[in-house]
């Protein structure tokens, strides 16, 4: 009898501390190796973060870094009516929706395209001269680019053996644009095929020898099994993408080192404003607009980024939380 | 028996069909990865080429793919001068710092991270996440590294991209790949919890940790703006800044800009760019790895 109930004996539910007392005596030293980053991310992320009420108030060099007193929406109006300004979004919305278009498809392309080479070396190859511009400095790829634009360079070089007229082109607001989205092509082409790469890799070779029996050619093989295999990264890849659509990301550095007043009415973006308005030598100095412009950026990137993953959850299942 | 004849003679035609069209594909598509490559290194060899050009060509105006009056004078110029191999010890010691700072930062947040039966992850992760989707922004980074007291010092040049968000996640999908088996093996041993991440974990965890290791060094020697924002002593830049200064003025009426000769600013954007060219392909094996652990989704 008394056996019995021992071993019908079963351990008492634990509370929540207890649980949690538990998982802490178990763990602790997973908890200590956490506490020095922990401590970053609040020193260098969040207190930036929480640094952005800067926009609602007023903020005096050498006071307070969350500002003196409230002043409302006070710079967001004042940049709403800032002519300046809406060049600067227009201009970061048609750069990246330009750049967008051109990349993404390509880079696609390229992925179909490395994968279907044969020859394992020179596959190699191709991949590794493609992604080495991933790896140069932009201060690099700036001085690439106005070395091989510039008067002297080989395009006018070229230019001029046609009878044509030398072009300076990086004081030439209309050529901005172009030169801004044919860099970016030659610096991420390569690289953004590695993860389709990847997903290709991942595919079943099943998929292919049924699609064969069933008389499907290379090319219907491309269509009818790589791609809706590798769908769920091309529509991550595209979430992320929409989400930085009005942001600057990798955007920054390029057009600063590459703008010049002469192009600024193509060139100039949210960021670059951000900077001239906020630290920027002549113009700065205007530390709450130009974090009220920064944060106007950074709510509208959030936004798009939430919808854009709403939607291909509800369209294709994958999203990114 | 007739229908499988059937098939494989339809398969048979088919292959024909195939094999002629898919032939001038191979073609096509080798011409144009021959393009790609061609454009992507042009740049590179153009570079190198100005750099072996006589000081006479440039001031002609002479630029080509192959260098006129080839010569190495601009690379003994540029390493006699001081102040190039000043720039580029700092890039050197701001790159091992940072990297070995990064690396293992990085390393002990993301391996508690890839502990599931870790209550804490619940509110951790989203707390570190989160950052990669918003964030201070210029400002605000600005007067942070301002107030604390690191600027003009290395900690301001390091500290403000110390550790990277996406980085850590990457390392934390490694992580998470460990067999369980082989940690709790460990831990029958004796070894306490940071005992199996420091002998096992980590010796485990080579590839992904030779993909961080390029990746944040290559993110060090690369910067620039950091350097132009917080390091105002000519003595304490690294080179990819002074390059900017060197760069800036070409083609634009900068009031600012250091006049240096065409040769000169590509010799030394050639050895600006040697050390990374030298070391990335030999990564690049176990750097396809580790991006591939980020496409992967749990």
């Amino acid at each position: 009898m008394q056996n019995n109930q021992s071993l019908n004996w079963q351990p008492r539910e634990l509370t929540r501390s207890e649980r949690a007392k538990k998982n802490f005596s178990r763990y602790w030293q997973l908890y200590v190796m956490v506490i020095i980053p922990v401590i970053y991310y609040v020193i260098f992320r969040y207190i930036p973060m929480f640094g952005n009420i800067i926009a609602f108030r007023k903020y005096r060099a050498g006071g307070n870094i969350f500002g003196e007193e409230w002043s409302g929406f006070r710079y967001f109006k004042q940049f709403m009516r800032d002519h300046t300004f809406w060049k600067a979004f227009a201009n970061t919305l048609i750069i990246n929706i330009e750049y967008l278009l051109f990349r993404f498809p390509l880079t696609l392309i390229f992925a179909l395209l490395i994968n279907e080479i044969r020859n394992i070396h020179w596959k190699k190859f191709v991949q590794t001269v493609s992604y080495l511009p991933h790896f140069i400095s932009m201060v690099i790829v700036a001085g690439m680019v106005k070395e091989l634009l510039s008067t002297a360079g080989p395009i006018n070089s070229a230019l001029a053996s046609m009878g044509h007229d030398k072009l300076n082109f990086i004081a030439m607001a209309e050529w901005f644009r172009t030169i801004f989205i044919v860099s970016g092509l030659w610096q991420s082409l390569g690289w953004g095929t590695i993860l389709y790469l990847a997903a290709i890799s991942g595919i079943n070779p099943s998929l292919y020898e049924a699609a064969a029996v069933d008389g499907a050619n290379r090319f219907q093989r491309v269509w009818h099994v790589t791609i809706p295999c590798i769908l769920p990264t091309i529509t991550t890849l595209l979430i992320l993408d929409i989400g930085g659509l009005v942001g600057s990301g990798g955007a920054f550095e390029k057009v600063f080192l590459l703008y010049n007043p002469m192009t600024y009415s193509t060139a100039d973006i949210i960021s670059t404003y951000v900077y001239r308005m906020g630290i920027g030598s002549n113009t700065g100095g205007n530390f709450s607009y130009a974090t009220a412009v920064g944060l106007f950026e950074g709510l509208i990137n959030l936004v798009l980024l939430t919808i854009a993953n709403q939607v291909s959850k509800k369209v294709s299942d994958s999203s990114l939380w | 028996m007739i229908n499988t004849t059937e098939l494989k003679a339809h398969n048979r035609k088919n292959r024909i069909r195939e094999s002629n069209s898919y032939k001038i594909f191979t073609v096509v598509n080798a011409l144009i990865m021959i393009f790609v490559s061609v454009v992507t290194l042009y740049p590179f060899l153009y570079l190198i080429s100005q750099s072996f050009t006589s000081d006479k060509a440039i001031i002609a105006g002479h630029t080509s793919i192959i260098p006129e009056g080839f010569n190495i004078d601009t690379y003994k110029y540029i390493l006699s001068k001081g102040e190039f191999l000043m720039y580029y010890k700092n890039t050197i010691v701001y790159t091992v710092v940072g990297t070995v700072a990064s690396l293992l930062f990085s390393a002990m947040l993301a391996y508690p991270m890839s502990k599931n039966e870790l209550k804490f992850n619940k509110v951790l992760t989203p707390f570190i996440v989160f950052t990669m989707y918003f964030g201070g922004g210029l400002i605000a980074n600005y007067i942070l590294v301002d107030r604390i007291g690191i600027k003009n010092t290395m900690g301001g040049f390091i500290l403000p991209m110390m550790i990277s968000t996406y980085y850590v996640l990457l390392m934390k999908s490694f992580f998470q790949s460990i067999p369980k088996d082989l940690e709790e093996a460990g831990e029958i041993d004796g070894l306490s919890k940071f005992g199996v991440f420091w002998r096992i974990a980590l010796p485990l965890s080579k590839p992904i940790i030779a993909t961080m290791t390029l990746f944040y060094s290559v993110m060090y020697w690369n910067n620039w703006f950091n350097a132009f924002l917080y390091l105002q002593d000519k003595s304490k830049w690294p080179v990819a800044y002074y390059l900017q200064t060197i760069i800036r003025g070409q083609g634009a009426n900068d009031p600012d800009a250091v006049s240096v000769s065409l040769n000169i600013k590509s010799c030394a954007m050639v050895l600006t760019v040697l050390p990374i060219v030298m070391v990335y392909p030999f990564v690049q094996k176990y750097y396809v790895q580790g991006m591939m652990l980020g496409g992967v989704k749990e």
